[in-house]
């Protein structure tokens, strides 16, 4: 039985979830935007999932805007957000995933000064980088919850409490953090927030913007009027639906979900620890209770890698949006880890279907390895 | 008449149940025991085989439009789809030109995504359908100009089912060496579709319209000649950069699965949906004041869409509950605005207003086809019992010449 151990790339569907979906993919196959029976009851289900969402993370299901996953949530929170706006400077953190990255980017060519805020050696945001580069020309900030690589934790919410007499809008990707750790969308003070199902045992293909109502946002994707006409396009129920019976799970589960990761996490770190040339990253301040990610000196990240995978072995070097250029992660390098060291970079992630042998599988795969030589790996 | 599953499903071009077969596949790639990976992930089993199970997809909507799997970009539907044919080709063409040319009778999809197009400062010329709902070649060739960079002309119009010529319209375009974009979410899997023969560069396409999931589109982008884009949805350079986001594994082998089956059973199926859509149009013909929108000729087999005069719209919606039909497309029918294609076709408010579209498909019956006939029958007669401008018309008042009071 192969081990899986790359749950922040996604997760596999929870069967609880997939029996909420079944209903919407077999029997219940309307449009919500028809007036008939069949679309009065998707959309009671859009609204229902919504009120599910919201309620995961303490918003209202007015804030719940879907969208197709993360990034489109992303996209629609930077280019939607800034589009009508005169250009003038965003801010984002220098360890974004590439979807906040990348469309803050294009706006670049609209006129647009796009600054980083770097990150110190444990990878959490700079104090004194923040300071220095968000300013009263800053129309927008968008700061992660917590790193898909590495797992940190960033101080959004004192960020925001900073920023609270602030015109600026804060965005924050929580793609990773949902179903990990409680999150407050009120309490963090921030104005937009990004979701994903897949990270949670929902289903690919849905995600959310949360976003305060007072925030004037343009469409991504023009034509139909879904979603106030914020996000046009027929709705996809099943996903959606399992998004909504995802959510309620994960907050009701939280708790001991959170726990058995975080057990798993600590009886690896106690493992690793003892493995010599072995460099943890991340490890000083909080992080997600799931997800472990460090470097072997001498050991080619993907080399190692395949070698894990004929081992039965998942894992990855860090985002799997990333596994094909073969560059060494921006994260790391933002945190001022050696390109060489970088390239090494294995990324553990724990999820509820794991069990403590999977540890000791891990463990016992990389021992093998690093008690033989590098060159004998590479060569076999 | 008591097997018939009431309300009865006539409403097949807003959304398609899901065909088990779909959903037999697509349930193989959720869960733990399935293809559940990140197809992204290049580090593992997993992700490989969920990977693979894309690109076996990406093979099935190739063939049934006669492409190369390399040219289909999946997208999260045709309004995604839509959207990323049009500004795409606008942004990374806007040296050449800033003018597009698409008809009145196109999905909001297009549209609307034209009006936007307009407030960043593009022209957009909106053509003006024949009575027939067919676009005259002669005043599209009449609309283009050297600063013309794309023509945008739906295949199969969603509301009335009109098939446009669009490999006549290809020729004209290439020939001006002006991209065509067509919106085939509404004739995937009902009419023929040769890509190798038709000149079109961008075709959007949709899988909950043919018995697939929702949530999952297409976009044909040609390569020979190629036709570049600017991408709309950016990240981590997923689909190489021309859509960005986590592929929906589970959603695009269910999108492939429906156009294979689509691509098996088409010819069958359209044959028997045609005889149901004929036997339906019979029942009604020869009602009085009944009238056909659009060409009768040029129409998929699953499209009627019928005027009954003297009868409102929304309360022959209500009266027939046992069916499930639209007065429009699903995405405007929560308007009470006339539908905006049979305006644009020359029908007066009071006909748009009157009109009632039944889409036939997959599992439609005989059966349901006689008792729907029945039923609508009795729905208009009633109605028109109760309407004063019914007397009038059969007390040979001609209305159009009443001057009406205001109170």
């Amino acid at each position: 039985m192969p081990v899986y151990l790359d749950n922040n790339a996604t997760t596999a569907l929870d069967p609880r979830v997939l029996d909420a979906m079944l209903p919407f993919l077999k029997d219940i196959h309307g449009n919500p935007s028809s007036v008939h029976r069949y679309g009065r009851l998707t959309r009671n289900a859009v609204e229902h999932a919504r009120m599910q969402v919201a309620q995961l993370v303490a918003a209202s299901p007015e804030q719940v805007i879907f969208t197709s996953g993360g990034t489109e949530a992303n996209n629609l929170a930077i280019l939607g957000s800034l589009s009508n706006k005169q250009p003038s400077q965003l801010a984002i953190s220098a360890i974004e995933h590439a979807s906040v990255t990348e469309p803050a980017r294009t706006l670049t060519r609209q006129g647009w000064e796009l600054d980083y805020i770097n990150v110190d050696a444990d990878g959490r945001l700079d104090e004194d980088s923040f300071r220095s580069t968000v300013s009263d020309q800053t129309a927008l900030l968008s700061v992660m919850l917590a790193n898909n690589e590495t797992g940190s934790l960033q101080p959004v919410q004192e960020l925001a409490q900073q920023l609270a007499d602030k015109q600026l809008l804060f965005h924050s990707d929580a793609s990773q953090v949902a179903g990990k750790l409680a999150i407050n969308f009120t309490d963090l003070g921030i104005d937009m927030m990004t979701l994903s199902s897949h990270k949670f045992y929902g289903p690919q293909g849905a995600g959310a913007l949360i976003a305060k109502r007072s925030i004037e946002l343009e469409p991504v994707i023009h034509g139909g009027g879904q979603e106030r006409g914020l996000r046009n396009g027929t709705e996809n129920i099943p996903a959606i639906v399992g998004f909504g019976a995802a959510a309620e799970l994960a907050r009701l589960e939280l708790e001991q979900n959170s726990q058995h990761s975080e057990i798993l996490k600590q009886q690896l770190l106690s493992e690793l620890n003892r493995i010599q040339g072995l460099t943890l990253f991340s490890q000083l301040h909080e992080s997600l209770p799931n997800t472990i990610q460090f470097a072997l000196e001498n050991f080619d990240g993907e080399a190692l890698l395949m070698y894990l995978d004929k081992q039965g072995i998942a894992v990855s070097s860090g985002s799997a949006c990333h596994s094909q250029a073969g560059a060494p992660s921006h994260v790391l390098l933002a945190m001022g880890v050696s390109p060489e060291l970088a390239k090494n970079a294995i990324r553990v992630s724990f999820g509820k279907n794991n069990q403590t042998d999977d540890v000791s599988v891990f463990i016992k795969a990389l021992k093998e390895i690093t008690l033989s030589s590098p060159q004998s790996m590479c060569a076999g | 008449m008591s097997d018939i599953k009431l309300p009865i499903y006539f409403d097949y071009s807003a959304t398609t149940p899901v065909d088990q077969r779909v959903a037999d596949a697509m349930i193989q790639c959720m869960t733990v025991d399935g293809n559940f990976g990140n197809p992204a992930s290049r580090s593992h089993a997993f992700g490989w085989n969920s990977e693979e199970a894309v690109e076996t997809a990406r093979g099935h909507v190739a063939a049934l439009i006669n492409a190369d799997p390399r040219e289909i970009v999946w997208t999260s539907g045709a309004t995604e789809s839509d959207n990323l044919a049009i500004k795409g080709v606008a942004h990374f063409y806007k040296k050449n030109g800033k003018h597009i040319i698409t008809c009145k009778t196109e999905h909001k999809a297009v549209l609307d995504t034209c009006r936007q197009l307009e407030r960043e400062g593009y022209e957009v010329t909106y053509l003006d359908p024949e009575p027939s709902g067919l676009i005259d070649h002669n005043k599209l060739k009449d609309a283009m100009r050297d600063d013309t960079i794309l023509v945008s002309i739906m295949h199969v119009n969603n509301e009335i089912g009109i098939i446009q010529d669009i490999a006549a319209i290809g020729e004209l375009c290439r020939e001006r060496k002006i991209i065509f974009h067509v919106d085939a979410a509404q004739s995937a899997g009902k009419v023929d579709i040769d890509l190798q023969q038709m000149k079109v560069d961008l075709m959007s396409f949709s899988a909950h319209k043919i018995y697939g999931p929702k949530g999952i589109g297409a976009l044909y982008v040609r390569r020979k000649p190629r036709i570049r884009l600017e991408a709309q949805i950016h990240g981590g350079g997923h689909e190489r950069g021309m859509r960005s986001g986590t592929l929906a594994t589970h959603q695009i082998v269910g999108m492939g699965e429906a156009f294979r089956i689509a691509k098996q059973e088409m010819q069958t199926e359209n044959d028997r949906i045609m005889k149901l859509r004929n036997r339906l149009w019979n029942g009604f013909k020869d009602m009085e004041e009944v009238y056909l929108n659009g060409d009768f000729e040029h129409r998929t087999a699953g499209n009627l869409n019928v005027s009954f005069n003297f009868v409102e719209g929304e309360s022959l919606i209500m009266a027939l509950k046992d069916i499930a039909v639209s007065s429009g497309s699903a995405c405007t029918s929560a308007s009470l605005e006339p539908s905006y294609v049979l305006r644009a076709l020359g029908r007066s408010d009071e006909l748009a207003h009157s009109s009632l579209r039944f889409t036939i498909g997959r599992y439609t019956t005989e059966a349901e086809i006689d008792y729907t006939i029945e039923l609508v029958k009795r729905a208009v007669n009633k109605l028109r019992d109760l309407s004063p401008l019914w007397d009038m018309f059969k007390e040979g008042i001609d209305l159009n010449s009443v001057e009406w009071a205001a109170h």
